[in-house]
């Protein structure tokens, strides 16, 4: 949208956008700077902004007390797991709600919605239990089971309005041809929904990597993910700047990254097609 | 152009995620309200049998509820009032044309994507601390006593944190919005003279409501479960136990599954009635 403004307008508006833009950014770019600081800098007073004597040292030292690799590897594997699962189980529903919708079509889709509004606090002691009976407490598939069904209904969602987009009239001509409903899934509507499972799978990833109330509550020692080690760091005993920045630079790196890739699927997915 | 055929399939299809979801909401529902109408203190004497509506007079007349159900309001309506405020200033202005639009786009995004555990962490350090936060440094330079934030303004404390996590979103959601506006209309009414506050209140704001309570109630479902940013910087403590944290400490800390399970249902009900509201918005917009 190219307004004509004068250069002067044009400035302001680029200045004070600027501003902003960095005071909200600041904590993280304050953490990011933080994690190349010696211990003694990161609490010098008066701070020292840029010039201090960078050292990768926290990073190292990270890994070799914590272990960090093992809780990385642990939200790698449930983020990943619970979104691939959750995908493969929400694309044949997405896709037959889409294309072959019926009177009830959108009281499920309503319904599915409705589980997602079900405060977790809410059934926290029956998951609890049915973790121990299960065996499951304290498990990376536990986890994924859990944040699977959690994000299932934004995954249909998402791929609900992601096919609704394809034109039914390709599907027609593809059966007009003779194609069966194998291959129209296969060769015809595939290629087109491509882009569409790729954004869920991304937001989707994303909002598992940072679920922080079902990760604290169900893990221990063995298959804490990065939501619960950082939280670990909240003991007094782990109060050290510099590391905590370091671990945290790791932690949120990586979805950073992600999330400005996906920023635009980002208003779709989480208002459920209501902004477009 | 559905034939039987493909409807059975299509009802196939739809059975894993649709079984599973009824599974996941009805299983643990069911044993909620089960353990809400029972004396069950896993560590004290077990299941001691049905006390009925015991637990929900219990729930609500505990001296913890009324202070939890404030804070609870105040968090919420203190996260909204800040995001939607900014969030409205902000995509206005990221609206506008400028240099480097792009990258402040993504610089003002970036905090919905940290995780809550961390950013609740590195707030609470690295900013709040009252000897070697930033704030404390800033108010010493200005020659001022540094705030102990969490402890002298703990909820002011974490609604900052939460709005800082929130405010991308609904400034995102309203810089959407804020784009679908046909600039036509502006300019009309900008060689029609009317001021710059008046073409804001006449014809972006009323654009930009159905968003805005949009915003609202996608944020509110959010916030009534805010947990970790809670957990990390204050465990409850200084006032800051919202309804679910309440909640929470009742079942797992405490242990009286009881009296927590019916702390769950009124959180149950609460979430609904939210949900109601923004489960019509968005059945109006499938049926368009």
């Amino acid at each position: 949208m190219a307004r004509a403004v004068t250069p002067r307008r044009k400035a302001i508006n680029t200045a004070l956008a600027w501003t902003v833009g960095i005071l909200i950014f600041f904590p993280i770019l304050w953490t990011i700077l933080t994690s190349f600081k010696t211990e003694a800098e990161a609490i010098a007073s008066p701070p020292s902004f840029l010039f201090f004597d960078w050292t990768l040292e926290n990073y190292g030292v990270v890994q070799e007390r914590s272990n960090y690799m093992r809780f990385l590897w642990n939200s790698v594997i449930i983020a990943g797991g619970s979104t691939l699962l959750g995908v493969l189980i929400a694309v044949p529903a997405a896709w037959s709600m889409a294309f072959v919708p019926s009177k009830r079509t959108k009281d499920i889709l309503l319904w599915m919605l409705s589980t997602k509004m079900l405060p977790a606090v809410g059934v926290l002691y029956p998951i609890y239990l049915l973790f121990i009976r299960l065996g499951l407490l304290d498990t990376r598939i536990g986890l994924v089971i859990v944040l699977m069904l959690i994000n299932l209904p934004i995954i249909v969602w998402m791929l609900y309005t992601y096919f609704k987009e394809i034109p039914g009239e390709i599907l027609e001509a593809a059966r007009m041809d003779g194609a069966s409903l194998r291959s129209e899934i296969l060769y015809v509507l595939t290629p087109m929904a491509v882009p569409g499972i790729a954004s869920t799978i991304l937001l989707n990833f994303i909002l598992a990597w940072n679920e922080a109330f079902w990760t604290l509550n169900l893990t221990a020692a063995g298959a804490a993910p990065l939501t619960a080690f950082i939280a670990s760091y909240s003991s007094p005993e782990g109060l050290f700047y510099a590391k905590l920045s370091a671990a945290s630079t790791m932690a949120i790196a990586p979805i950073l990254i992600l999330g400005w890739f996906s920023q635009k699927q980002l208003v779709r997915g989480l208002t459920f097609g209501a902004v477009k | 152009m559905a034939t039987q055929h493909s409807r059975s399939a299509a009802r196939l299809m739809m059975a894993p995620a649709v079984i599973l979801l009824l599974g996941w909401m009805l299983v643990p529902l069911v044993m909620t309200l089960w353990f809400s109408f029972r004396r069950y203190l896993p560590l004290r004497g077990g299941d001691q049998g049905f006390v009925w509506f015991e637990n929900y007079a219990r729930f609500v007349t505990s001296s913890s509820f009324w202070p939890s159900v404030l804070t609870t309001l105040t968090i919420v309506g203190g996260v909204l009032v800040i995001t939607v405020a900014l969030g409205v200033l902000l995509s206005m202005l990221l609206d506008q044309p400028m240099w480097g639009q792009g990258v402040v786009r993504i610089l003002v995004i970036a905090p919905f994507f940290v995780m809550p555990t961390v950013s609740a962490l590195v707030w609470k350090n690295m900013f709040m601390d009252p000897v070697n936060g930033l704030f404390a440094h800033l108010w010493r330079a200005f020659g001022a006593d540094p705030i102990v934030w969490l402890s002298d303004l703990p909820t002011f404390s974490i609604i900052l944190i939460v709005s800082w996590q929130w405010l991308p979103f609904a400034t995102l959601i309203l810089l959407t919005a804020i784009q679908s506006l046909d600039s036509e209309q502006l300019e009309a009414a900008e060689m029609d003279g009317a001021p710059p506050l008046k073409r804001f209140w006449f014809i972006i704001l009323p654009h930009l409501s159905r968003a805005i309570t949009i915003v609202i109630l996608i944020q509110t479902i959010f916030l009534l479960s805010i947990f970790a940013e809670i957990f990390v910087t204050t465990g409850g403590a200084f006032g800051t136990r919202t309804l679910t944290y309440l909640i929470y400490q009742r079942v797992l800390e405490s242990q009286n599954v009881g009296l927590g399970s019916a702390g769950g249902v009124y959180a149950i009900i609460l979430a609904n009635i939210v949900a109601l509201f923004l489960m019509r918005i968005v059945g109006k917009n499938l049926d368009s």
